[in-house]
């Protein structure tokens, strides 16, 4: 349907049109410097404040007595997040554990955003605001998910200092896993390690959503009555990976601030 | 396909700044108000078995109790049979030796009685003996010259 509407164009211009973002500079390289994604700035934003309008009302009415609708999945939410933190995570969780909630509950949005008719929100901004571009998933955009992934690399030094001292870590940096008479080694691996940490959260995130844009994208170019059967059950699946995308991400930030923060040394 | 600096740089202020408000606003109320629940969902099920325990032991008191009672009425009861039966033997013997006595005093009466019935008639006989004796001998005898035959007569009847 969407895909005649936008007839005058190839296919190849309409999935080139639809990978672009709304941005402040007509910077196209891969790393930019200069250009803001306006769009994935404004989404996730809008998404981040409908989450904590939404906790903060049930916050503000909780009660220990019998609790209404929304303080009910509030609460279910925070005590799987709750949970979750506390198999891992041996300390205090009076920051990992809203951490982990903000980041499950943020993610889980950015990622609900693929479930939007993919045309809807694009040709919305098109014809209404006169936006050339608009992408409207979050996570589907690298520099949301590396935003994440980054602060969680800056908190994985947090948790490695506070548990186990400057010394410790620089200790464990250098010593482990092969042992001090191969320094060398250890210095590469662990250097790979705790890159590979980042690159591999925000990497998952993006690539999952990315790819899952795309197909929609994909789909969107069929006839509109060859779009029904895949787009039903791409969508079908995608409500699948929305959730579980969150919740890996969620997780793997759990295990990895708790493997920062256990000393290794004292096993 | 871009990965943005100022965007990255700018969305981690927004996740700083989103993480901040969960942690300060959103994850302490909630977490209380469970906290506070759970203490009073402890609170409510030590008190349910305190109260259970508390029935439990009324219930057997009370079952003590009622079977001490009905000891008790059972005593009272077979007291009260025993105490019957002894008023009613009582007042057989007592309306046995009444009746004992009226009878004996009936006896003693008829018995008087048919004595002096029987002297009665013994002297209407003899005097009836004696006139008729006296009628007869009248035509033939003295009266005077038979009274002591005739005196002896009405002796015999």
């Amino acid at each position: 349907m969407t895909a005649e509407a936008e007839a005058a164009k190839t296919p190849a211009e309409y999935v080139q049109h639809h990978l672009m973002h709304l941005s402040s500079s007509h910077d196209l390289g891969f790393i930019s410097l200069d250009a803001w994604h306006i769009d994935t700035l404004f989404f996730s934003t809008l998404l981040g404040v409908i989450f904590l309008t939404v906790f903060r009302i049930a916050a503000v009415r909780a009660t220990s007595g019998v609790p209404g609708k929304l303080q009910n999945f509030v609460e279910v939410l925070i005590e799987f997040v709750d949970n979750s933190v506390k198999d891992s995570f041996h300390g205090a969780r009076d920051f990992i554990a809203p951490f982990a909630l903000t980041i499950f509950c943020w993610v889980f949005l950015w990622n609900c955003m693929d479930l939007f008719p993919v045309d809807l929100l694009p040709s919305l901004g098109e014809h209404v605001l006169g936006l050339e571009h608009l992408r409207v998933v979050p996570s589907a955009d690298m520099s949301a998910t590396f935003a994440l992934s980054i602060s969680v690399f800056i908190l994985i030094f947090v948790y490695s200092f506070k548990g186990k001292g400057v010394g410790g870590f620089a200790k464990e940096f250098l010593t482990h896993p092969f042992g001090a008479k191969l320094l060398p080694f250890n210095v590469i691996l662990n250097t790979v390690e705790y890159l590979a940490k980042p690159l591999s959260l925000a990497l998952r995130l993006f690539g999952n959503l990315y790819a899952g844009e795309l197909i929609f994208i994909l789909i969107a170019l069929l006839p509109w009555w060859a779009q029904i059967i895949p787009g039903l059950g791409w969508m079908i699946f995608h409500i699948l990976v929305v959730t579980l995308q969150a919740f890996i991400f969620m997780t793997l930030t759990i295990v990895y601030l708790s493997m920062a923060h256990e000393n290794h040394d004292a096993h | 396909m871009q990965a943005s600096i100022p965007s990255i740089v700018g969305q981690m202020i927004v996740f700083a700044i989103f993480v901040w408000f969960t942690m300060k606003f959103v994850w302490p109320p909630i977490t209380k108000a469970l906290m506070e629940r759970q203490a009073r969902i402890v609170d409510g099920l030590a008190a349910a078995e305190k109260g259970q325990k508390a029935l439990a032991e009324a219930s057997s008191r009370s079952d003590e109790a009622l079977k001490q009672a009905r000891t008790q009425a059972q005593e009272i009861v077979t007291a009260a049979n025993k105490q019957a039966q002894l008023i009613v033997e009582q007042a057989r013997g007592d309306a046995e030796s009444e009746k004992t006595r009226i009878v004996a005093a009936g006896h003693a009466e008829v018995v008087r009685e048919i004595a002096q019935a029987k002297d009665a008639l013994r002297k209407q006989v003899g005097e009836l003996a004696v006139s008729g004796a006296e009628k007869i001998l009248k035509r033939e005898i003295n009266a005077g010259a038979h009274a002591d035959l005739i005196a002896e007569l009405a002796a015999k009847v």
